[in-house]
């Protein structure tokens, strides 16, 4: 079976409310900093890095992979997953709104690649993503997942 | 060939963005060596590389370099990424 998603996450919650893209990135922090991922400041660094670079964590559409480079905050790494129940605008011109927030924390940039492989996996699978983005519990996500990696192998 | 994917932190998108791109090098038969980096190091990559693969906002960022830049909005849409590369090679 391929490597399962669902392991590497921290923390899942599902149609949250944020009410703009800092708060929707303040969740996904929160998943990684309630898992034990990261402390509070990577949740600022995370937003720091938009401030920086502009809205180019939304890779593809409705989807924002929110994440800094490794730092002091990063305790052990990880991923959180939120979807939300109101699209949110984060100013990106080809892919907003944004309807899932992930939120990456790596302690080095090699570390993490089997998650990352496991990540582009199921970005890029459109069916499963729908399911993901509608579902409304943490075993729902974690049963699509599941059911992604057992596919897959 | 070398290919620079370049991300902000060089942990994340850049990452995917490496990994997309070299499924779809492998299956047009294309020998490349794809590299994911930031963008304090991409500045400097860029410099030796045939391609960049970015996004828009970074793209602007990275300003001017000898590289040719691709821009790519969706980093999972395979085909929109196979469709620029086969352009940039040609």
């Amino acid at each position: 079976m391929a490597f399962n998603l669902a392991e590497a996450l921290s923390s899942i919650q599902t149609q949250a409310d944020a009410s703009d893209w800092r708060d929707a990135i303040r969740l996904a922090g929160a998943g990684l900093v309630s898992g034990g991922a990261t402390t509070a400041a990577y949740t600022d660094e995370m937003i720091d890095a938009v401030e920086k670079h502009g809205p180019y964590i939304v890779i593809a559409p409705g989807i924002a992979l929110a994440h800094s480079r490794p730092s002091p905050a990063v305790l052990t790494g990880g991923l959180s997953w939120v979807s939300l129940a109101t699209p949110v605008e984060f100013g990106n011109k080809a892919n907003d709104p944004v309807t899932v927030v992930i939120g990456l924390a790596a302690v080095d940039h090699d570390a993490h690649l089997q998650v990352m492989r496991a990540l582009a996996g199921v970005l890029s699978d459109g069916p499963a993503m729908e399911r993901l983005r509608t579902a409304t519990s943490s075993d729902e996500v974690r049963a699509v997942l599941g059911e992604l990696a057992a596919a897959a192998a | 060939m070398k290919i620079v994917a370049v991300c902000g932190m060089g942990i994340g998108t850049s990452v995917l963005l490496k990994m997309n791109a070299e499924k779809v090098l492998a299956k047009l038969g294309i020998d490349a060596d794809v590299e994911a980096a930031d963008m304090g190091v991409a500045r400097g990559a860029a410099q030796t590389a045939e391609i960049v693969l970015t996004s828009e906002e970074l793209a602007e960022e990275l300003g001017d370099v000898p590289a040719e830049v691709i821009i790519i909005k969706n980093f999972f849409d395979l085909e929109e990424i196979t469709e620029k590369l086969t352009a940039a090679v040609e």
